[in-house]
C-alpha cells in the first residue's frame, strides 16, 4: 500500500467551483497527484462513505471541505471527515465564511420551502407537495436529510485548522497550501492561508486612489463604462477592495469589475459586513441628512452587498427572526 | 473585565423586563453632558452602559453588532451636534455611518427604536435624561432581544446529531437516522 499523504476532497452546500479550482491548477496538478494519494473526492472519483468509515481515525493528512452545511447530511460529513482528518482545511468562501448560501439567514426555513415548492413561478403543485424526511410505502422506507434553520460556516459546526478563502479560491492558494502540508511548515491553528493586507495593496488602480473620496452618488456597474485605469471606488462603483483581504491579485479589477469581498476580511475584523459598511457609509459627501440618504440609497441591499460571501458569520448571523420554527417538517 | 451576563435582566423589586442599552457617548458633547447631568443631580434610568469613545466618529459599526451580539437591548450613540465636532468631521462620518447601519439593521430584523443616534452636546445634561428616559420606554416595549439566547437556541438542532456522531466514534459504521 502506498505511504504517501492522504488528502480528501469534498463539497456540501456550493456551486461547483471550488472542485473545478482544483482542476485549474493544470499541470501542477501532477505535482499534487504525484505526492499524494487522493483518498476522497466525490465529485471527481468513485468512494463511497463506507470506505471513510472504514479508515482509521487520523487517517487522512488534510481534508479540504467547500461548501457551507445546511443540512443535515452535510453536518454529519463535517463531523466524520473532521474524525478521520489531521487537518481539516475550509476551502472557499461558504464553508470558511457561509458564501452565498448564506445569503438564505435572511429568511426562515418555511420561507425558502414555501416559496420553493408553492410560490416559485415555475412552479405547479396543486397539491403542495414537499419532500419529506421520512416515507413508507409498500413496505419500503426512505429517508432525506433535514434542512437545518441556518446555514453555517464550517466552523460553526466543526473544529476548523485553516482557511482558503475565495470564490474560488485562486489556485496559487490551493498550491502554496498543499506545498505547506507537504513539507510540515503551517502557520499557527486557525490561520487563513492567504495574506493578511487588503486588497487594495495588491491592485494596480491603487496610485489612482485619491487621499479622500467624496461621492454624491454611486453607481452599479451597469451603468457606467468604467476607466480602466482609475481606482473604481472614486469612479463611484461600491468597491469592497478596502476591507477585503487580498491574495486574488486583484483579479476582478483586473477584469474592470469592482471587488465584491469573496476572501472575506483580514485577521483584526471580527464582522466584515461592518467593515464595508464602515468604510463606505462615510465616503458619502452630504452633511445633511437627507443628502446622505440619498447618495447611501445608490446601495439599496446593504445585507446582500456587504455579507454576500458571509452573512453565516456576520456577528447577528442572520436576520433575527428567521428562526421561528425549531423542529424540522 | 468580567464577561457579560447573557440572561435577560429582570427588575428585583417588580419582576419587569429591564432594558440593556450600550451608549457610546463622544468625550467632548455627550460625555459630558452625561456627567453633568450627574453633578446637576438629575435622575435618569439607570438602563445604560456608557462608553466613552474620543470622538461619535471613532464608533466602528462593528461595536454596534457586537453589543447586540453580546446581549445589548439596544444600542445609543451620543455625539456633539453639526458643525461642533472637536475633530471637525467627525460627527458626520458617525452620520453616514449610522444611516447606512440604521437601514442594515432593520434588514436584519432589529427594530428601529434598538438603535438611536443623538446630537447631545456637553451643556445638554437635560437632554441625556430625556433621550435615555425616552429610549428605555421605548426598548421595554419591544422587549429584550437576546440575541445570545437566540444563537444558542438556534445552535440546539445540532445537537442531537453531534452527540449521534461523538457516541458512535466506538462503533463503526456511523450512521444517522
Amino acid at each position: 500500500m502506498s505511504t504517501k499523504p492522504k488528502i480528501g476532497f469534498y463539497w456540501c452546500a456550493s456551486c461547483g467551483g471550488c472542485e473545478e479550482s482544483v482542476v485549474d491548477l493544470a499541470e501542477d496538478v501532477l505535482m499534487v497527484t504525484n505526492a499524494v494519494d487522493i483518498v476522497f473526492w466525490p465529485c471527481a472519483m468513485d468512494f463511497k462513505k463506507a470506505d471513510i468509515e472504514a479508515m482509521p481515525d487520523k487517517s487522512i493528512v488534510a481534508t479540504l471541505l467547500n461548501g457551507a452545511i445546511r443540512s443535515s447530511e452535510q453536518e454529519e460529513m463535517a463531523h466524520l471527515l473532521r474524525r478521520k482528518s489531521q487537518v481539516l482545511i475550509a476551502y472557499g468562501s461558504c464553508a470558511h465564511t457561509g458564501g452565498i448560501p448564506s445569503l438564505a439567514n435572511q429568511f426562515t426555513r418555511e420561507q425558502i420551502l414555501k416559496y420553493v415548492y408553492e410560490e416559485a413561478p415555475t412552479m405547479v403543485n396543486d397539491q403542495k407537495t414537499r419532500p419529506q424526511p421520512h416515507f413508507k410505502e409498500d413496505g419500503r422506507e426512505t429517508e432525506l436529510p433535514v434542512l437545518r434553520n441556518l446555514v453555517r460556516a464550517l466552523d460553526q459546526v466543526v473544529d476548523v485548522d485553516y482557511y482558503i478563502p475565495g470564490c474560488p479560491p485562486p489556485p496559487k492558494l490551493l498550491k502554496e497550501a498543499v506545498l505547506a502540508l507537504l513539507s510540515g511548515k503551517l502557520p499557527p491553528k486557525g490561520a487563513v492561508l492567504a495574506p493578511n493586507h487588503a486588497v487594495c495593496q495588491e491592485c494596480a488602480r491603487n496610485d489612482s486612489k485619491p487621499q479622500d473620496i467624496s461621492l454624491v452618488e454611486f453607481k452599479r456597474p451597469h451603468q457606467i463604462i468604467a476607466d480602466p485605469e482609475k481606482c473604481l471606488l472614486a469612479q463611484g462603483l461600491p468597491c469592497m477592495g478596502p476591507a477585503t483581504r487580498g491574495g486574488c491579485d486583484a483579479v476582478c479589477i483586473k477584469g474592470n469589475m469592482p471587488c465584491t469581498g469573496c476572501f472575506g476580511p483580514v485577521d483584526n475584523v471580527r464582522d466584515h459586513g461592518a467593515k464595508i459598511l464602515s468604510y463606505l457609509a462615510s465616503t458619502a459627501a452630504g452633511k445633511e441628512e437627507k443628502d446622505i440618504a440619498k447618495t447611501l440609497a445608490g446601495i439599496p441591499d446593504p445585507v446582500g452587498t456587504f455579507y454576500r460571501y458571509g452573512l453565516a458569520k456576520c456577528l447577528l448571523r442572520g436576520k433575527v427572526h428567521a428562526t421561528g420554527e425549531s423542529t424540522p417538517k | 473585565m468580567s464577561e457579560p451576563t447573557t440572561a435577560t435582566q429582570t427588575s428585583p423589586a417588580t419582576g419587569s423586563f429591564e432594558p440593556r442599552i450600550v451608549a457610546f457617548f463622544c468625550n467632548w458633547c455627550t460625555y459630558t453632558a452625561a456627567d453633568m447631568a450627574g453633578v446637576s443631580r438629575m435622575k435618569y434610568a439607570p438602563n445604560i452602559r456608557v462608553i466613552r469613545l474620543m470622538c461619535s466618529g471613532r464608533l466602528d459599526p462593528q461595536f454596534v453588532m457586537a453589543a447586540f451580539a453580546k446581549g445589548a437591548d439596544g444600542v445609543l450613540i451620543g455625539g456633539c451636534h453639526p458643525g461642533d465636532c472637536h475633530y471637525v468631521e467627525g460627527n458626520y462620518k458617525a452620520l453616514r455611518r449610522v444611516t447606512l447601519l440604521k437601514r442594515m439593521l432593520a434588514d436584519l430584523g432589529i427594530e428601529e427604536d434598538r438603535f438611536r443616534l443623538e446630537w447631545i452636546s456637553a451643556s445638554e445634561g437635560d437632554k441625556v435624561k430625556h433621550v435615555v428616559n425616552d429610549m428605555v420606554e421605548k426598548v421595554r416595549a419591544l422587549g429584550p432581544l437576546d440575541l445570545p439566547g437566540k444563537h444558542k437556541d438556534w445552535d440546539k438542532e445540532m445537537e442531537e446529531l453531534e452527540a449521534h456522531v461523538n457516541h458512535s466514534q466506538k462503533e463503526i459504521p456511523a450512521h444517522v437516522h
